[in-house]
């Protein structure tokens, strides 16, 4: 079976899989990293939402080979590390505002709000309704009010 | 027209002079034997009494009036053998192990927050569990109805405060000063001369040898500092850094992924496999066996079952409804319709005549159904999140061949539910296959699967007609029609257990009695019937975020709104006059006034408002849709529907008294995104016997882009001293407003729920292979 190398929450992993392996279930079912969710495995619903070198993708929709050695694969369980603190400040609005319900949405709601974020901070500007919208995580819940309200408190937190 | 104001109010849940908002009152329980202190609360010390609550009902009530699904549970909650206990452990942690399922509801932190209160104790010194199958508690660990609140907020409470008690007797004992001179803060004891002790130091000292019966007062509402104060659910830090473990993140040894490769129809059977060889061999793949409803695969990761679902070569019989589609469902149901029935009326009587269609709903949550199965030749164990555990613990048993108590069925926390994990119908399913392979499983349906063959809010018509004079209704009346929904889950064995009971007469069926026991009409309008029929058509079927509310309250708020424009009234001014309630006209008032009823809308945008009661609550929902052609037009990326907005909404709830603000307005928020979907967006197509949706992309449950930007939820001060149901309350008055502002910014009462159901607005994915393989393109869309 062929080997993967890849930077995974900051350490540099190796694992057997066949080469066609969602990466996904390479991180849920060989790594017992399960912070990413699935729900569809059909790129639509999002909770599985992750980031590679820093933007937000959707592992249940990457084969394992084309993951590069040099690719850092961050999941929810690795984001506290990409600001050096316990948490981010994204998750920190989500408590703020109790955003989760059953929660199965948000590892990759949180992921997803942080990379729309960036993107925005990237451009210069602030994240606005319109960026909001274009999310398209499921919350089966219902909790896109306090998203709203987070993603927005979380992005000032995030600073530029 | 207002000839009586009613109250939901029943004596019991009155802010009671007896025992009053000052008072405290006593309550009985045990302390049990144990190692360390432990107390046993029986469900009876929910006092409620529904055959005694009869007296506060001055006009001719419908049967829900005096006795609602609520009142069945908790009569169905009588004593049992079964006991709810609160242990207090060494490390000063109270546990408390909930018969309940917690699916998103937030009952876990409502439940810490009571034991909080009464115990004096920090919340985070709370450990709440979900309880494994208890069968001893016969129909007491049934999750559904909006009922964990109401009927547990005494017991348990009960339990914290006998064990408080408790521990001031044991340090006053030890101290040796009278118990009156202890006091409890924050897990600690303090007595006389700065003298302290932890609970954790005295929970063993407090235990007792032998089981006895003792008694307890309960804070009064007036000494509350936990209860009725915000709480952030005790979970969302577990959550947020995705330590929350749902079934398929346990790891349980062996039990390898494992899908289904499924008929081409809802139910259908396997006939043959006939590439069972080649399946074996696929890489990664361990086991496949042929099972009743389709080809189970094992495999070391759940991406190689999807592999191997698309190299199955199966034959497949016929499922159950195989020659049904929308349309042939619908010619079902319309020929089903009970008559009405209205007097003989006098002459000059206008009569507005409607009928609604519902479609056929997915009450899928997020999270795939999801079930582990460890089967051996004498036992079985079982996770999975189960909302009625004991039923499916019977179930699996029989059909495994194994004694009840040979199987151990262990609740899991839910990613969702909304009537979805009243069935277990994956766990079922995760022990044939166990059984089969001879090895543990851990079962995932697929997202398609759970569109698909899973269960369904059945499609149902709602025809009303209201005959008026003079600003007067003379009658009002609605006959429900629908497809039968499955009451396997236990409240079918309630009905059946209490029927001599409960206030309907007859030989109703159990769909019939649920729906007396739920439905009734707010309004004084006269003589007023709502019967139901359902069709025997073998659909999976359940509830959805409630039974029938959603759909029989949105039938009725449109004729309201008819109704008070033919009598040239304002929609909400009409419903002041002939609301019968004094709690939902409050909540009426509140949400015009918040929501600015009647403010200048440009064309094409409009207000609508609904109202409804439910589980002694009561909740009116405002909101402003916009219907102009660039918003309902507005694209969206990919896959998915715009269509009219809803821009604003105001929900207010009476909830007689709420327990926690902040989850009680999230389980509001989710009420309203639900029914926006139901109202615009939602359904499922049936065609040939399934579902046509397969995925997120063609279920279109509410995104982001379709939810409000401007959503207010207000609480009304506590009416009562007891809580009522809030998890599936918010829906039907949502969906009625919402319902209401379309018909008001378009001028035409839409008739077809919901409206986009028309048009299929999306490519259906094949039916077989009946998982689609994943995308590999992920990396191309990234952002
Ligand atoms: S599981 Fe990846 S998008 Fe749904
Ligand atoms: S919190 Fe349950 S799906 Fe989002």
């Amino acid at each position: 079976m062929p080997t993967h190398t890849f930077k995974l929450n900051g350490k540099q992993i190796s694992v057997e899989a066949e080469d066609n392996v969602r990466l996904l279930w390479v991180l849920r079912d060989l790594l017992g990293v399960t912070g990413p969710k699935y729900g569809c495995a059909l790129e639509v619903c999002k909770s599985c939402t992750s980031h590679i070198n820093g933007k937000a993708f959707n592992p249940c929709s990457v084969q394992v080979k084309d993951i590069e050695p040099a690719d850092e694969v961050t999941t929810i369980e690795g984001l506290p590390a990409t600001v050096g603190k316990d948490l981010h400040p994204m998750q920190e609005a989500w408590l703020k505002y109790d955003v989760a319900q059953c929660g199965y949405c948000q590892p990759g709601q949180i992921m997803a709000a942080v990379a729309k974020v960036r993107q925005a901070q990237a451009e210069g500007r602030d994240i606005t309704d319109a960026d909001l919208d274009e999310l398209r995580n499921i919350c089966r819940c219902g909790t896109y009010s306090r998203i709203r309200e987070a993603v927005k408190a979380g992005a000032e937190d995030m600073g530029a | 027209m207002a000839e009586h104001r009613r109250s939901l109010d029943r004596p019991s849940d009155r802010p009671a002079d007896r025992r009053g908002l000052l008072g405290r009152r006593k309550v009985l329980g045990y302390l049990i034997a144990a190692p360390t202190l432990a107390v046993g609360v029986s469900w009876m010390t929910n006092e409620s009494d529904p055959r005694a609550a009869d007296a506060a009902v001055p006009s001719v009530p419908q049967p829900v009036d005096i006795f609602d699904l609520g009142d069945l549970q908790n009569l169905a909650a009588a004593p049992t053998s079964g006991l709810i206990t609160v242990q207090l452990k060494s490390d000063g942690t109270a546990y408390f192990a909930v018969p309940r399922a917690e699916v998103g509801q937030g009952i876990t932190t409502a439940f810490a927050m009571m034991v909080a209160e009464e115990l004096d104790l920090p919340m985070d010194k709370v450990e709440i569990a979900l309880a494994d199958a208890r069968p001893e508690l016969l129909m007491n660990q049934l999750t559904g109805g909006s009922n964990s609140m109401r009927s547990m907020y005494l017991p348990v409470r009960t339990a914290a405060a006998i064990a408080r008690q408790r521990l001031v007797e044991t340090a006053a004992t030890h101290w040796g000063v009278e118990a009156g001179k202890v006091t409890t803060r924050k897990g600690v004891l303090s007595g006389p001369s700065g003298r302290t002790a932890t609970y954790g130091s005295l929970a063993k000292l407090a235990a007792t040898a032998k089981t006895i019966t003792v008694s307890a007062e309960l804070k009064s509402p007036s000494e509350f500092s936990v209860l009725g104060k915000p709480r952030n659910r005790v979970d969302a830090h577990d959550i947020v850094t995705g330590r929350k473990q749902f079934a398929m993140d346990l790891d349980v040894p062996g039990a390898k992924p494992t899908m289904v490769a499924r008929p081409p129809t809802i139910n259908g059977t396997l006939r043959s496999i006939n590439n069972l060889a080649a399946l074996r061999a696929l890489p990664g793949i361990t086991d496949v066996v042929g099972i009743t409803h389709g080809v189970a695969i094992r495999g070391e990761t759940f991406g190689q079952c999807i592999d191997a679902i698309q190299k199955v070569d199966a034959t497949w019989g016929p499922g159950t409804v195989d020659d049904e589609s929308d349309t042939t469902v619908l010619a079902k149901l319309r020929a089903a319709q009970l008559p009405m029935a209205a007097p003989a009326l006098p002459l000059l009587t206008k009569t507005i005549d409607a009928e609604f269609v519902f479609a056929f709903t997915s009450n899928s949550p997020l999270e795939p159904d999801c079930a582990i199965a460890d089967v051996g030749p004498d036992s079985a164990e079982i996770w999975s999140c189960l909302k009625v555990p004991i039923v499916a613990q019977e179930d699996i048993a029989k059909q495994l061949g194994l004694p009840i108590d040979a199987v151990k069925v262990h609740v899991v926390q839910g990613g969702g539910s909304f009537g979805r994990h009243l069935f277990h119908d994956v766990a079922a399913e995760a022990a044939e296959i166990s059984q089969k392979m001879g090895k543990p499983v851990k079962l995932s349906w697929s997202r398609t699967d759970n569109f698909r063959q899973g269960r369904t809010h059945p499609m149902c018509t709602s025809r009303v007609r209201v005959n008026y004079l003079a600003g007067n209704v003379l009658t009002y009346e609605q006959r429900h029609t629908s497809v039968e929904t499955d009451f396997g889950h236990g409240l079918g064995e309630m009905i059946t257990a209490f029927a001599a009971d409960l206030p309907v007469g007859g030989n109703l069926s159990f769909a019939e009695t649920i729906f007396a026991l739920t439905q009734s009409s707010p309004y004084n309008f006269g003589v007023t019937t709502q019967l139901l029929n359902e069709i025997p058509l073998k659909f999976n079927t359940g509830s959805m975020r409630n039974i029938y509310s959603p759909n029989v309250v949105c039938a009725e708020e449109l004729v309201v709104d008819q109704l008070a424009a033919k009598m040239g009234q304002d929609p909400v001014r009409f419903r002041r006059n002939f609301l019968k309630d004094q709690r939902l006209l409050a909540v009426l008032n509140k949400a015009a006034e918040v929501g600015n009823w009647g403010k200048a809308m440009p064309k094409g945008t409009a207000q609508g408002v609904g109202v409804h009661s439910e589980y002694r609550a009561a909740v009116a929902t405002l909101v402003e849709i916009d219907c102009r052609p660039e918003t309902v037009n507005r694209p969206v990326e990919g896959e998915g529907v715009t269509g009219p907005r809803v821009t604003k909404a105001v929900i207010v709830v009476d909830p007689g008294f709420c327990i926690n603000p902040r989850g009680l307005e999230a389980q509001m928020f989710g009420g309203l995104q639900d029914a926006i979907a139901l109202a615009l967006t939602s359904s499922l197509h049936i065609k040939n016997g399934i579902p046509l949706e397969g995925s997120w992309d063609n279920y279109f449950y509410t995104r982001e882009w379709n939810s409000p930007l401007d959503v207010q939820v207000v609480i009304m001060p506590n009416t009562s001293d007891s809580p009522s149901g809030a998890g599936e309350l918010s829906v039907a008055p949502a969906f009625a407003a919402v319902a209401c502002a379309y018909a008001r910014a378009t001028g035409t009462m839409p008739t077809y729920f919901p409206i986009n159901h028309g048009k299929l607005s999306f490519e259906p994915l094949p039916l077989q292979p009946s998982t689609p393989q994943s995308p590999t393109d992920g990396l191309d869309h990234t952002f």
